[in-house]
Formats: C-alpha cells, structure tokens, sequence
C-alpha cells in the first residue's frame, strides 16, 4: 500500500521533511502500525516520537485513532496538539 | 461560515453583515489577540500555521456542531495565520441567534473546540529563540465540559 505523508509544525522542523511518499509492507493497515514501522527506520522518526510526545494523526484529513485503517493512496498527517486560538 | 486568511479582518463589517438578518436577536462575538507575555517570557512575534485543506474542515465540522446544538442563524468563524504581533488579532468567532444564551453558550462551545480539535500551531519568538507553544491540558478540560459524544475521537 502506498500512502502520502504530512508533517506539521515542530515535528516537520524536527524531522526536516513536510512530507513523504511511503510503500508501506503488507501488515502496515492502522495509523499505530504506520507509526511504529516510521519509528522502526531509526532516526530522526524515533528520536522526534520520543521528543514530541502526544503526536495527533489524521487520515485523508479526519482525526484518526490508533486502529483507523489505512487505505491504498491515502493522505496521512502526523502533528502535535494543536494550539490555534 | 469558515475564512483562514492573512489578513487582518473587519470586526464592524463582519457584525454589521450579521445584524442585518431581522430575525437576530442576540449577538455573541469573541475575539482572540496576540499578548505579548507568555510563560514568563515576553513574545515579540508569533507565526501561526495550518494544514490547509483539514484545517477548514474541522472547523466547518465544529460550527455544524454548534448548530445541531443551538437554534442560531448564523455562525462565523475567522482564523488568521503567518506572522501576528502582540495586540494583533488572532481569530474571530460571532454567533447570531435570537436570544443570548443561545448565542453566549455556541460561541464559547466554538472556541473550546476550535482550540483542541483545529490544526494551526503557535510558533512563539521570545527573547531567548523561538520555541513551538505547548498544548495546555486546561483547554482539554474546557472542551470537556460540553459534555460526550460531542468529539469523534
């Protein structure tokens, strides 16, 4: 599966990258296996999981949770708490 | 009614354009503005950011909430982003309705979900560097308060 990810705000400093083209293996469907195999690559994405704690995730633009699935083509955001007001 | 925008916005045409439904009897404004203290440290400048797209969503989504919630005519949201200034404003909430309570109650419910559930992020320049602005838990506990089912999470 292949999706589009997007980093906002510090975790996109930390990481030095606003977004990335990822083929995920075959046992990566929910947001927590996407972030688990992101930080399994090593560094920088293990390091920034462990600094920016709470990190939110949204799929194709809707708040997700740790089991929301994941499908083919799908736009993926990683972010901290959001602070806008 | 939701606007991201650059540009300062117009508080007098904004009230005026919503005053001028008769069937309006109340209306509740809020105004959010740049201070130039924060955590003990004096902010010279802050940048705002967004995720264009989701960030118009989750806002849409909050003032349908307020809606199904509220009897109100109309409810508008405006949003700033870039480089704000203390004494600047940040954002712009006015609800219309044809009683107060109403309008006092949707207003309030608006920012305390516009403040835990919409993308933008405060980037904060102090004296020392700058530095992301913490999400504080004392805005969870105000989106709280209205009570469950109403976040999707």
């Amino acid at each position: 599966m292949h999706v589009t990810v997007l980093y906002f705000a510090a975790l996109r400093e930390r990481l030095g990258i606003a977004r990335e083209e990822c083929a995920l293996p075959a046992d990566v469907v929910t947001v927590a296996a996407l972030k688990d195999w992101m930080a399994a690559r090593g560094n920088p994405w293990a390091q920034a999981f462990v600094e920016i704690p709470r990190v939110r995730v949204a799929v194709d633009q809707a708040m997700a949770r740790p089991d929301t699935p994941l499908r083919e083509g799908a736009e993926v955001a990683f972010f901290p708490p959001v602070t806008g007001g | 009614m939701v606007r991201i925008q650059h540009e300062q916005f117009d508080v007098n045409a904004e009230l005026a354009r919503l005053r001028a439904d008769p069937r309006v009897g109340a209306i509740a404004c809020f105004i959010g503005v740049v201070r130039d203290l924060n955590d003990g440290d004096s902010v010279a400048s802050m940048t705002l950011e967004h995720y264009p797209g989701m960030t118009e969503k989750a806002l849409e989504g909050i003032v349908a909430q307020a809606h199904q919630r509220w009897d109100l005519y109309e409810a508008l949201v405006v949003h700033r982003v870039g480089e704000l200034r203390p004494t600047d404003p940040i954002v712009l909430v006015i609800v219309t309705s044809a009683h107060r309570g109403a309008a006092f109650a949707a207003c309030e419910f608006i920012m305390d979900y516009l403040k835990t559930e919409a993308p933008f992020w405060k980037k904060e320049a102090t004296p020392t560097g700058t530095r992301w602005v913490e999400a504080r838990e004392s805005d969870d506990a105000a989106r709280e308060r209205w009570g469950a089912g109403a976040s999707d999470r």
